[in-house]
Parts: C-alpha cells; sequence; structure tokens
C-alpha cells in the first residue's frame, strides 16, 4: 500500500521532489530581504554603532518594574493561581459545555467540561479558539448611533431612550432577527419584548440550516445515539465536523470505534457525500454521490430497506451493502442525512422508524434545540422588509446580510426598514447598516442559560467584567421593554422553579451543568412533514440538472464555521482543513478528472457563477471529491469581520438555491478560468516524512478478530544474530528512570482528525500566528499538525505483474474516492534522540522524566535540530511575531495589551532566532508534580494531562506516567504491545515516546481483496 | 656582612609593601566569597515563619506555668490561631501593641475572655468596669472582633497559657532572640562578613608590627653607620659602600621590576574588567526609594508578624503575593492611623488607584520560578534568598538571582524528603545506588534546564 499526502507526491511532480525533502523551503521574497541585501556598508556601520551603543547604554540601566497590588484582593484570586469557571459556549452552531481556565480573573484557556453528559469534558476546535474572540479589538466597544456613513458613539441611556421612543411610535411588524437561541431565559425576555410591543415576532434561522430535518420530525431535531449503533448510514452528514453537534456525536461514535483484544467489535460506517468531509475521511465505506442524486440515494436506501416506494435510479453495490447491514442491525443502526431537503429527510426518518431505531439510537424525547431555525418564515421575513410591512428590525448577533444567501435582499431590506437596531457584537456587514447599535457583550462577560438537548440544561456564568461598555443584549431588550432588572436577576429569577434553594442555585453555577426542563416548544414549522410516498414522489418530480452540469455543493469548515461569526479569529483561520490541510481562505475544490479535462492546475482561479452572482477562487484539486462537482466553504469573504478576518476568501452563500422546499446548499454553476493564480497556503505535503517504511499502520477488523497480533508490522533489523528489534541494537546508553517518564499513546482508530488538539496547544503553549504567506512558505509555527494521509491499494512493485502503464493507471484510480489516515504528529520526546545530539550549545537536552527539553533561553538557532528530525516537528522562529508589524494582522493579539491577556503566562512567548517545539505540555507536568509534592502524595493518574489530550473529544489520546504500572497509559501499552501498538519510524531506533495504536477499519473483505491476496 | 644587610633594606622594604598589598587584596576576595556564601543556608534563622506547617513548640509546657490540661493538639491549633489573628497586635511575655498576655486566664474568668475577644467593643459598650479601663489605657485603641469559636479562643487561650515565661521571641513570627545576633552579625550592608572583621584585625596589627619593625631597622642601619663613620680604619672600599646611595632611578629602570608591577596592573584591570562586566544586568544591592516608607525591621523584626501574613499566597502559589491594602487596614484602620505614609493607604483607598510599588526581585521572564515550591515543599526560610528581611528599614535585593546561584543551591541542597511520600521511593532507590551521598534537589533532576525553563 501506498500513502501519499497530496497530489504533487503521488504524481512526483518536479517541484515536489525538489523541496520534498527539505526542510526548510527557500524563500524567494521574504520580508526585510530588500533591506539585508541593498543596505550600503555605511548604513550597516551606522547602524550597528548605533546598536552597540544602545545595546551598552541598555544594558547599565535596568528598566524600573512596578508591582501593583491589588487595592482590595477578592478572596479568590490568589495571583498565578488559575481558577476554573464553568461555563458554556453556543455561538448558534454547537453547543459545548466548557471550563474557563482564568489567571488573575482574566480567561486564557477553554477546557471541555467533564460534568457535561453531552460533551463529556470534549470541546471542539472552535469552542478551543473562542477565548480569543474575548479579546478581539474588532468588537464595537461602546453603543452607537448611525452618522453619515458610519457610526457615532453615545451613552447608553441615550440610546434606549431613542430607540424606546421609536418603537413606541412603530407601526407595521417589529422583528427580531437571531441565529438558533436555546437559552429558556433569553426567550422568556423576547417573550416580555413582544409583550410589550405586541407586533413582534422573533425569526430564528440558521447559517447552516435543518428546515428539513426540523420539517421531517415535526419541528424537533431528534437526539441521536451513535454509541448505540453497529451501523452507520450517513448521507452528506458532516457528523464528526460541522453537522449539528459534533463533539456530542463524535464522542458516541468513538466509543463504537475504540477496540481492543476483550472487544473485537466495531461500527461500520458508510458515508455518501459529495465533497470529502471530516466525516467521510474516518469512513469505512465512503461513496462519492452528487448532490441532485441524494434523492436517489435515500429513495433507494428507503427500497432497500422497507421494499416499499418503487425503484431508483440510483443503483451502486455499496448501497445494497449498507441497507443489508441495516437490516440486519435493526435497533442498533442508524441513518442521517445533511440534506435540507424536506423530502430526503422523511425518507430517513421514515428508514429510521422501519429498522426499530426509535428509542435506541433516534431519540424523540429528548431532541436536540439546537437548530431551530425556520427557512419559510426567515424567507417571508426578507420578503415583509422589502415590501415595506416591517416598521423595525432587531439584529441579535445575526448576520444575515452576510450569510444568509438572500443577503442582498436583506440589505435591500434593511434600507426599507424605519427602525434598524443591531445588537451584535461588531459594526458587521449588517450591524453596519443599521441605525442604532447596541453591542452585545461576550459570552465570557455574560450570565446565560441554554437547553441543548430537551432535559439538559446548562449554565454561562461571566468571569470578567466586560471589557468594553458593552450591554448583555437580553438587558437591552428587556429595558426597551421596560424592564429595568439586571439580567442576573431575571435569571435567577426564572431559575426558581428548577432551584428554588440558593445552595441549589450554587451548585448548577459550580457545575455548568444541571437536568431539568425551561425552554418552551419552539413554533411549528410552516410546512408539514412528508409521507414517505410524497416524499419518494416529490424526489422523482424534482428536476435533474443536465448530466454534464457542473454541481456545486457548499460546506462548513470544521474550524470557522458558516456563520462567519469566528472570521476575525486567527487560531481558526490557520486551522488547516482536517482533510484538504488548507488554511487562510477558501477554495473551489474540484475532482482530479474535471482539474485534467480543463487542465486547471491547484492555485488558478476559476470564476464561479449561480444565481447570477459570481465569485472568483482558485482550484484545489481534491482527492476524493465527486466527478462532475465542486465545493466551495462558508464562512469566508467577510468584509467587515476586523483585521484578520477581512478579505480572506470569498462569500459563497449567495451560490445557494432558495426554492420552494427551503434552502439547498448546493446548485448547477457555470465555472470559467481566468487568468490569475492564487496559490493556496496549505500545510499538506509540507512536512514530508521520508519514505522509509510506513509511519502509520492500519489493517482491518477481519484480520484483527483473527489474530490481533497480526495487524501491525513490527520492523526488524539484521543483526549478526540474524532480525533482532530495533531497540536491540543501539549505539546509546538507555536512559534510567526513577522518578517519571512520560508518556502519550495515540489511538489511531478513534482520532477523527478534528483539531481540536491543535487549537488546544496553540491557546495552552501561545504559539504564533503567522499567516498565509508565511504558511505558504511553510513556516507555521503549530507544535502539533495531524497529518493526513491519502492511501490507494496500489504500488510500484506492481511494475513487473501489471507493467509500468498499468500499475500507473490503477495507482491514478484510488485518487478518486481513496481511504484517509489521521495521524497527530507532535515532537516524539525520543529517548535517543537525534536532535540532542547535533545541537551545538546543548540546548536540546534529555531530561530524567523521559522529555526532550528545549531551552529557548540557550538556543541560538542553528536549526541543525530541526534537519536532523525525522519527524519534522521542530518549528523555528522566523520573525519576532510579537513585535514585527508584518504579523499585526493575523497576530495582532500579541501586539496589543488587550490580546495579550490571552496569553499563558507559564510558557514564555519566543523570541526570534529561537526552535521551539511541543514539550509535552511541561508547565503542566511540573504544576501536578508541585501540587503532588505539597499534598505529600505522589501525582494521581490524570491528574496530569497534556493539553492536546485534555482537548480531545474521542479520548484518541492518552497522556500519563509510564513509569506508574496503574496509570491509564501502562495498562494501555501492556494491552496493546505487540498487538497495535508501534512507533512511528520505528526501525530508525530513535525509541519515541509517543506510541501510536493501529488504525483498524471495518470494511467487508472483498473490499480489501487485494490487500489480503 | 653588613653591606649586604644595609644592601637589601630597600629590597626588603619593597617586598613587605607588595606582600601588604596582596593579603589585603586576599582578604578583600575572602571576604565576599564569604558574603555570597552566606546566601547558602542560614540555619533556622525565622522559627515562626512556617504559619502553615505550625506545630506545637518545643516549648510547650516547658515554661514553669504548664499547659493546664489542655492537650497538645488544642495547643498547637492555638499556635497557628494566634499568628495568624493575634500576633499582629499581641505578645504572650511583652506588650506589644495590646497587653502581654501572659497569665490572662488569672487575670479574668475564661467567661469574660470569651465575649471580650470575638467583639470588645460590645463589651465595652456595655460599661464593664474592667473592659473601660482597658481601653482607655491603652490609648482607646480597639480590639478588632474576631469570628473565633468558643473552641478555637480556649486552644488559643491553652496555647497562651504554655507559652508563658518562655522567651518573649518564642511567641512571635518574625526572629527568634536566639538567632537575632546571629543575624545581626550579617548587618545591612553586606560586604562585612564575621570572617572578614578578624583578618582586618590582623592585618592592621601585622602592619603597626611591620612599620616598627621597619623604622627599627632604619634607626640601628643609621646608627651603625654613624658609629662606621666615627672609625678611621676603613679602607677606600668600604668608604665607597659606606657611603653609597641608593639610586632609585635604577629600580625604575629594571625591566624585571617592571615586567611585574605591568603583570600586576594587567591582572588587576582584567580582573575588575571581568568582575564588572559579568555584573552586567545584576541588581545584587538594588534597593529603591518605595512610595510608602514601609518598614520590614518593625513589621517582621520588631513585631514579628508572619510573612505570610501579609505575604498571603507564599505557600500556596508561584508568586508571594505583594499585599492589598485591605491587609494594611487590618491593622491600620485603628494602629497609627495619624501617620503621614499611613495615610498614603488612606488616600489610596479612597482614590481606588492601588499603590504602585517599585519592584526589587526581577527574574527574566524566560525563568520560571515557584514560592510555594521553595516555602512549602522544600521547607526554606523566607530569610535563605531574601536575607535578613526583618533588619531591613528599605528592603533591598540581598541575592544575586543568577542562575549560577540557582544552581549552586540546587546543587548543594539536600531534598526535604521527610514525611513526603512523593520521594519516598525515590530516596530508597538514590540510597541504595549512592549510600552516603545526600539526596540533593539536583540528583532528583533540579538542575535539568525545563525545570525552570519553558
Amino acid at each position: 500500500m501506498k500513502y501519499w499526502k497530496g497530489i504533487e507526491e503521488l504524481e512526483n511532480a518536479p517541484e515536489f521532489m525538489q523541496s520534498a525533502f527539505a526542510e526548510f523551503m527557500p524563500v524567494k521574497e521574504s520580508y526585510e530581504s530588500k533591506d539585508a541585501t541593498s543596505a550600503p556598508r555605511r548604513d550597516f556601520l551606522k547602524l550597528m554603532g548605533f546598536g552597540v551603543a544602545a545595546a551598552t547604554l541598555a544594558s547599565c540601566e535596568t528598566p524600573v518594574r512596578k508591582a501593583i497590588p491589588y487595592l482590595n484582593k477578592p478572596e479568590e484570586i490568589d495571583p498565578s493561581i488559575s481558577n476554573f469557571y464553568a461555563s458554556t459556549y453556543f455561538t448558534g452552531a454547537d453547543y459545548n459545555a466548557v471550563l474557563v481556565k482564568t489567571r488573575e480573573g482574566r480567561p486564557i484557556k477553554l477546557e471541555g467540561n467533564p460534568e457535561s453528559p453531552i460533551t463529556n469534558g470534549g470541546l471542539s476546535a472552535r469552542a478551543q479558539a473562542a477565548v480569543l474572540s474575548l479579546y478581539d479589538g474588532g468588537r464595537l466597544q461602546n453603543f452607537a448611533i448611525k452618522a453619515g456613513n458610519g457610526h457615532e458613539k453615545v451613552e447608553q441611556a441615550a440610546l434606549d431612550q431613542a430607540v424606546r421612543t421609536k418603537l413606541a411610535a412603530t407601526t407595521g411588524r417589529i422583528a427580531i432577527v437571531s441565529p438558533t437561541i436555546i437559552s429558556p431565559t433569553t426567550k422568556k425576555a423576547i417573550a416580555e419584548f413582544a409583550a410589550r410591543y405586541p407586533n413582534t415576532t422573533h425569526v430564528m434561522y440558521d447559517s447552516q440550516s435543518v428546515t428539513g430535518l426540523l420539517q421531517a420530525n415535526n419541528g424537533i431535531v431528534p437526539g441521536y445515539n451513535f454509541s448505540r449503533a453497529n451501523i452507520i448510514v450517513s448521507l452528506g452528514a458532516d457528523f464528526l465536523g460541522t453537522w449539528i453537534s459534533p463533539v456530542e456525536y463524535s464522542r458516541q461514535y468513538a466509543m463504537t470505534r475504540k477496540i481492543s483484544r476483550d472487544k473485537r467489535s466495531m461500527s461500520r460506517h458508510y458515508q455518501f457525500e459529495t465533497a470529502m468531509s471530516l466525516t467521510g475521511s474516518n469512513a469505512d465505506i465512503r461513496v462519492p454521490v452528487k448532490p441532485s442524486e441524494m434523492g436517489a440515494v435515500a429513495v433507494a436506501l428507503y427500497n432497500a430497506v422497507t421494499g416499499a416506494g418503487g425503484a431508483s435510479a440510483y443503483k451502486n453495490d455499496k448501497l445494497t451493502q449498507a441497507a443489508k447491514d441495516l437490516t440486519a442491525n435493526r435497533g442498533a443502526s442508524l441513518v442521517v442525512s445533511g440534506s435540507n431537503d424536506p423530502a430526503v429527510q422523511a425518507l430517513v426518518a421514515a428508514i429510521n422508524q422501519a429498522l426499530g431505531n426509535l428509542g435506541t439510537t433516534v431519540d424523540l424525547t429528548a431532541p436536540s434545540n439546537v437548530r431551530q431555525g425556520d427557512d419559510a418564515r426567515m424567507a417571508a421575513l426578507v420578503n415583509d422588509m422589502n415590501n415595506g410591512s416591517v416598521g423595525a428590525v432587531i439584529f441579535y448577533n445575526a448576520n444575515p446580510v452576510y450569510n444568509h444567501p438572500l443577503g442582498q435582499k436583506v440589505k435591500s431590506g434593511i434600507a426599507k426598514v424605519p427602525l434598524t437596531i443591531s445588537l451584535n457584537d461588531r459594526l458587521d456587514e449588517t450591524g453596519m447598516l443599521c441605525q442604532y447599535a447596541a453591542p452585545d457583550s461576550h459570552w465570557l462577560e455574560s450570565w446565560n442559560d441554554y437547553e441543548p438537548k430537551r432535559g439538559f440544561l446548562s449554565l454561562a456564568q461571566p468571569v470578567i467584567t466586560p471589557l468594553f461598555s458593552t450591554r448583555q443584549a437580553q438587558e437591552s431588550l428587556l429595558r426597551w421593554a421596560g424592564n429595568n432588572t439586571n439580567y442576573y436577576k431575571y435569571l435567577r429569577a426564572s431559575w426558581r422553579a428548577i432551584t428554588p434553594s440558593d445552595s441549589a442555585w450554587d451548585k448548577v453555577v459550580h457545575d455548568g451543568v444541571a437536568t431539568g426542563t425551561a425552554l418552551a416548544a419552539a413554533p411549528a414549522m410552516t410546512a408539514a412533514a412528508l409521507s414517505p410516498a410524497a416524499a419518494v414522489a416529490q424526489i422523482a418530480r424534482a428536476s435533474k440538472p443536465a448530466a454534464n452540469a457542473v454541481e456545486l455543493a457548499l460546506y462548513e469548515k470544521v474550524g470557522l464555521g458558516a456563520a462567519g461569526c469566528e472570521s476575525n479569529n486567527p487560531f481558526l483561520q490557520e486551522l488547516p482543513d482536517p482533510v484538504s490541510k488548507a488554511t487562510w481562505g477558501n477554495y473551489v475544490a474540484v475532482p482530479r478528472k474535471m482539474a485534467i479535462d480543463n487542465k486547471w492546475e491547484q492555485g488558478d482561479v476559476i470564476k464561479v457563477t449561480a444565481n447570477g452572482y459570481t465569485i472568483e477562487l482558485p482550484v484545489l484539486i481534491q482527492p476524493g471529491q465527486t466527478n462532475g462537482t465542486v465545493s466551495i466553504a462558508l464562512g469566508y469573504g467577510r468584509t467587515l469581520a476586523g483585521k484578520a478576518g477581512d478579505k480572506v476568501g470569498a462569500n459563497a452563500a449567495p451560490l445557494a438555491m432558495a426554492t420552494a422546499n427551503g434552502l439547498q446548499f448546493s446548485n448547477v454553476v457555470t465555472l470559467e478560468k481566468t487568468d490569475a493564480t492564487s496559490p493556496i497556503a496549505q500545510t499538506q505535503t509540507h512536512h514530508t516524512i521520508m519514505d522509509r517504511k510506513p509511519v502509520v499502520q492500519e489493517n482491518t477488523l477481519v484480520q484483527y478478530i483473527k489474530n490481533p497480533k497480526e495487524v501491525t508490522e513490527y520492523e526488524k533489523v539484521a543483526t549478526p544474530d540474524g532480525l533482532e528489534k530495533p531497540n536491540k541494537v543501539s549505539l546509546w546508553q538507555d536512559y534510567q528512570y526513577n522518578n517519571h517518564h512520560w508518556g502519550m499513546a495515540v489511538d489511531l482508530n478513534s482520532c477523527i482528525g478534528c483539531g481540536s488538539c491543535v487549537i488546544g496547544c496553540q491557546t495552552e503553549n501561545n504559539t504564533a500566528v503567522v499567516g498565509k504567506q508565511e504558511v505558504i512558505n511553510r513556516r507555521e509555527m503549530h507544535w502539533m499538525r495531524i497529518d493526513r494521509y491519502y492511501s490507494s491499494d496500489h504500488h510500484k512493485d506492481e511494475f513487473e505483474t501489471v507493467g509500468k502503464v498499468g500499475t500507473y493507471a490503477a495507482m491514478e484510480d484510488p485518487s478518486d474516492n481513496p481511504q484517509v489516515i489521521f495521524q497527530p504528529m507532535m515532537c516524539q520526546q525520543c529517548n535517543h534522540a537525534p536532535c540532542e545530539t547535533v545541537c551545538p550549545v546543548l540546548a536540546t537536552t534529555h531530561s530524567s522524566e523521559g522529555l526532550n527539553q528545549m531551552t529557548y533561553n540557550r538556543c541560538i538557532g542553528t536549526r541543525y535540530c530541526a534537519n536532523n528530525c525525522p519527524y519534522k516537528v521542530r518549528r523555528f522562529n522566523w520573525f519576532s511575531y510579537y513585535s514585527n508589524e508584518k504579523f499585526e494582522t493575523v497576530n495582532g493579539h500579541m501586539f496589543t495589551d488587550l490580546g495579550r491577556m490571552v496569553l499563558n503566562p507559564d510558557v514564555t512567548v519566543r523570541a526570534r532566532g529561537v526552535m521551539e517545539k511541543c514539550s509535552f505540555c511541561v508547565q503542566r507536568i511540573q504544576l501536578g508534580k508541585l501540587e503532588a509534592k505539597k499534598q505529600k502524595r505522589r501525582p494521581m493518574d490524570g491528574e496530569i494531562v497534556s493539553a492536546c489530550a485534555q482537548s480531545c473529544p474521542t479520548e484518541a489520546i492518552v497522556f500519563g506516567d509510564m513509569r506508574d504500572p496503574n496509570s491509564r497509559i501502562s495498562q494501555l501499552l501492556r494491552r496493546e504491545d505487540g498487538e497495535r501498538a508501534f512507533h512511528a519510524l520505528e526501525s530508525i531506533n530513535v525509541q519515541p515516546n509517543v506510541t501510536y495504536l493501529t488504525k483498524i477499519r471495518n470494511a467487508e473483505s472483498e473490499f480489501f481483496a487485494k490487500e489480503n491476496a | 656582612m653588613n653591606s649586604i644587610r644595609l644592601r637589601t633594606l630597600p629590597q626588603l622594604l619593597l617586598a613587605l609593601f607588595l606582600t601588604f598589598a596582596g593579603t589585603q587584596q586576599a582578604a578583600a576576595q575572602q571576604a565576599d566569597a564569604a558574603d555570597v556564601k552566606k546566601t547558602g543556608v542560614v540555619p533556622g534563622a525565622t522559627d515562626g515563619a512556617t504559619a502553615a506547617t505550625a506545630t506545637a513548640p518545643a516549648a510547650a509546657g516547658g515554661g514553669g506555668n504548664g499547659g493546664g490540661g489542655a492537650d497538645a493538639g488544642a495547643i498547637a491549633a492555638g499556635d497557628a490561631l494566634f499568628k495568624n489573628n493575634c500576633a499582629q497586635c499581641h505578645a504572650v511575655n511583652e506588650q506589644v501593641v495590646g497587653p502581654a498576655l501572659a497569665g490572662i486566664t488569672k487575670r479574668r474568668p475564661v467567661s469574660w475572655l470569651l465575649p471580650w475577644i470575638k467583639n470588645s467593643s460590645k463589651v465595652v459598650a456595655s460599661g464593664d468596669e474592667y473592659a473601660v479601663a482597658i481601653f482607655n489605657k491603652y490609648n482607646k485603641q480597639q480590639m478588632p472582633s474576631f469570628a473565633l469559636s468558643d473552641q478555637e479562643v480556649n486552644s488559643i487561650l491553652a496555647w497562651v497559657t504554655s507559652q508563658e515565661g518562655a522567651p518573649a521571641a518564642v511567641t512571635g513570627g518574625g526572629v527568634t532572640d536566639a538567632n537575632k545576633a546571629a543575624v545581626d552579625g550579617q548587618a545591612a550592608g553586606g560586604a562585612e562578613a564575621g570572617a572578614g572583621k578578624y583578618v582586618d584585625i590582623l592585618l592592621i596589627v601585622l602592619v603597626v608590627v611591620l612599620i616598627v619593625l621597619v623604622v627599627t631597622l632604619v634607626i640601628i642601619g643609621n646608627l651603625m653607620k654613624d658609629v662606621l663613620r666615627g672609625r678611621k680604619d676603613l679602607d677606600g672600599r668600604d668608604v665607597e659602600i659606606l657611603e653609597q646611595r641608593f639610586d632609585w632611578s635604577k629600580m625604575y629602570r629594571s625591566p624585571v621590576l617592571r615586567g611585574i608591577v605591568g603583570a600586576v596592573f594587567a591582572i588587576v584591570l582584567l580582573y575588575a574588567g571581568v568582575q564588572s562586566v559579568m555584573a552586567v544586568g545584576l541588581a545584587q544591592g538594588y534597593q529603591p526609594t518605595q512610595p510608602i516608607a514601609f518598614s520590614h525591621k518593625l513589621h517582621a523584626g520588631e513585631h514579628q508578624i508572619n510573612c505570610a501574613y501579609c505575604h498571603t499566597s507564599v505557600y500556596k502559589s508561584k508568586s508571594a503575593n505583594i499585599p492589598s491594602a485591605n491587609i494594611c487596614m487590618n491593622c491600620h484602620s485603628q494602629i497609627k492611623t495619624e501617620s503621614p505614609e499611613i495615610k498614603k493607604i488612606y488616600r489610596a483607598i479612597e482614590r481606588k488607584q492601588p499603590i504602585q510599588w517599585v519592584r526589587i526581585h526581577n527574574l527574566p521572564d524566560l525563568a520560571y520560578f515557584n514560592h510555594s515550591q521553595h516555602t512549602q515543599v522544600a521547607g526554606l526560610q523566607c530569610q535563605t534568598c531574601h536575607g535578613p528581611i526583618q533588619n531591613m528599614e528599605v528592603v533591598y535585593q540581598y541575592s544575586a538571582l543568577t542562575m549560577g546561584w540557582c544552581i549552586n543551591c540546587h546543587r548543594e541542597m539536600p531534598v526535604n524528603a521527610k514525611d513526603n511520600k512523593y520521594y519516598d521511593n525515590l530516596v530508597k532507590l538514590h540510597n541504595t545506588k549512592n549510600a552516603g551521598a545526600p539526596f540533593t534537589v539536583s540528583s532528583n533532576g533540579g538542575t535539568e534546564c525545563s525545570k525552570c525553563h519553558y
């Protein structure tokens, strides 16, 4: 089997081969190169003379530093001790119960709340990065009134007065537009507002709408339980990445994927989808389908499962297989669909019902509340705004001008509404058009409650006083309704029913979660559910695009999301897409065949036109993209997001189709090549692991069941005594670890590649954001990356049997729909570390606890270590990312006092010219040890965890002390030794402290026939 | 024979001078070295500084009056409570701010003491004669109220009783009398060490002896010359020698001497140069003027207030915590309210502007230092690094705070592994391998880079 990381590598493109094995790419244009090469000698001497004088002066006079204590120290705050507060992250997409880590009263990191029965301590990448948004300088810092083309600062009371007067005088409809709101008390506040102004309606819309699903299930999103499903079939639902509640589903999914010699069974996952999504890349069996075929797929599956519904145009043996598996696992299977077509969703609901999944994997009694948007209502409002029947509109954290497919009509509508108010946190595309801006406080500055799932409540508490003169939106609405209560009191009062006693309330505030129901039922959907027969008929009626038409699928990025509310968060902009590994901007993902047919190359800019709207984006060749389709991510192309988020990519929302059945995030598009090129900042092939024996290993469930000891290939080296394990032959003496021996195990079977660990690592370790050009220059600073390998069944070894031409032809085939494997890669903390032996100044040394230490203040930047690292995990600081003005837009948080508040004070911000790398979160190790010493005991297992292991929603990463025989990692390694445990590049005998567990795929043996033969 | 002696006299003088200069230099260096060594350990400098680990002092029951039947546990609890609540104003055997507490249970019944300690102003207001008298006696200085339980008050009283008659300083939180002198010896200037003083005296004596010797020799020489001149039997050569004058210019021209002097000069210059370069960025002895003339000598030295009373997090966190103004107010809402320095605190509180102290101990950002590791786990005294803080009117940086200074201590200091289960196995492992060698911080990995740099 051959693995490759990208098309260039598969094709052995000459440019790729040239740079594949170079750690540092020669950079043609680098910052400051002009000065350095052309500065005349005299200037140099002048500068040097001045520099020496300045340095001498600076060293003589130590600056006077102040130590400023509190005036009145809060009892619970001790400087340098972290406090954790339970809170909730929900911005209209996915729900996460979080613990907020604060230092000296400022939030510095978010961690999963293990008390939550929904997210169980997991946290999505988006939520991990959200702490940075608090310190976003792009937020609107005061109330404002439109004046000319801009807004003018105004006192809160003056704005309240003006708004109240205008609202009272408003005739016609008043609309509050928001994304899905799952807060019972917020809804109560809105209801109170509506009671004061009786013409008020509350319209919710989701930027990634699931109206079809809601409609098919009578207005609810069923609660799904993937953990009880043996067979999972997804029709385009990216449930591990973006669909409804990915953290919850990832965890459930991973439970069915964990495997050991005692539990030799796992779920089988079929995915039918257009773009290669995170979920699709984890599927055992993935089938590319066009968006227009999805209805036919649903019909075919419905037919195969129930025997009813008539013939379908879609035939595929993998679908037949899926249906066979589903019927064999009645009550223990699950079909989900990401389509927004009510007909498809009606059929999916019918299939689940027919399979007896209601009550097991599909729970209608505990539905999810996180999607309530009704496309029809929003469309009606947009029409009303345009025909002048709306008297006032309030945008509550909603930016429909940007993120709704009818954005242009919303824009024209706003101009016709007499009173427009924005509660958005910044003057964004919508807020800029509104007359009044009463910015909402950040959720970390606010009280609120949430009910993400019926029966499960969650609280948010402020962890910092509002940084700017903002006010909670709920309080604004209440004030305008004539109620001057502060929102905390209002919230507490509305919780009297759930927690009458103050002690019970305190417990909920402490835990962050509670059980109980407070949310009123959502209003009924505009349209009723379809019967399966009607759905089949509707799908049959639907007009099919021409066979040669190019279909577009719009999708949401795992990091950034579709709504664009996190666009100004550079952490998320630089988080590589799990599959394409692209950062900073969206692109047109095209299948390889289309690129070859049209002679497009990666980075060529093409025009994409639909609905009379055209955007220009570069081409990215995406293996697995369905032939005849392209896909584009939503959430880019902001114009008023802030420094980091503006003008990154293009807005694809207007390309979506608005039909009678609601919004469809697909369309038929025309493509046209332009002469321009625009490079895509991919981290994809940047860190190529040398072409030795496999770095990643995988095998089949069939093989695993047969004999777990044969699924992993262990390399042997030749010695005079015959073949031996590589560690039997060594130049170096082994280390003795008396105290601790830190180690990590990564289960490739449960790693889904979501990137939560990457952001967790970045926030924990103050890693710099470098921006698009530097990523292109291969200088991204992430301490950990998730390597994504595509695999193919063919190899050059087949030259002799099949012939060169035949082999190449066969090798090309799988790239249409390759299998994907993810491998988190961070410093392997080698026991025989190659980096240590080449450092001329001993800046990287080995510790008595097995850590490969990196000492920044000793490093002189020779970069020998990075060149000698077989895993390519060392990062060099080419610039002062915290002070070089070139990085101010992307790494701005390190430039201002406001942004620097997010930095972890326990980790140094690295200076220019030094090497850095994963430290195994040594600051956490040191803290954990100290706490144990203070309490005169050994550290407990699980007390010391690295940031990546902690944030992993699927618990794929296990961190612990390998010297402690009872620790989870010791037990895991004992169990998996000789079975699934392996080291990357074992044969070079660097003896890493990071162990990987072989990935096991549950595909029928016929799909792997070639492999086993 | 005489001629030989006469000729060597000037050379002898020179030699003496050089020897003297060399000894001085060596002595000065020695004094410096002694100074640096002092920063290592001051054994038992302050007993009271460990509030969190306070145990019953050895003096319990030994003070003559006995524990009065109170059990050791109550006394121990009382010790901690006393230090945290009472020691700022009271001592057992001497009057501090409030009266000495020795014999308190004999003076007043416990039934009177309980309400008094909990809320003295209420007792005064009730018109209790004794209470009013004592209130007036102590300048109408009110004792703050304490939310203590009866049991807690009883254990404080038990502890006070146990301390009666014991040396005054044992009750305190600052410094004991016993080691006060020892610490005083290392007075604030720093350069003068105990050992250095003796060397100086010895040198002065030596110099005096030498001067006497030289003068004697010159007198003897002149006398002998006069005697010889009086003799007529001297031949021409002898006269020549007798009348010979020492030619200083010869010495000036001597290449050997020039070489020696030149070399010495170069070495001294080099040494001074290296020393001054090494001192760049060092702030040892840094003693800035603070916005408020707070005296550690008064608070920690004379009143023996526990360090942790103000530096609240020194036993639990990385930073020791500079006290917030409300901690000052615990006492200064009552005490010395008219002082212009205290008024600065009031002003800060009124204006809601925190006091901007000048930071004295500045570690570079790349070094991680945690107070609690050293105080709570290692059990070190504050003075080990901060010097005789209880004698400082104005605080200065006592230690060098260089990496070499840290590392040296980590190399020499044995780990405080006693009763700490974290170290149990490590000590065993260490002892089986290196019997006899102490289990130092560095033998537990305490000098590895990422213990302090990350």
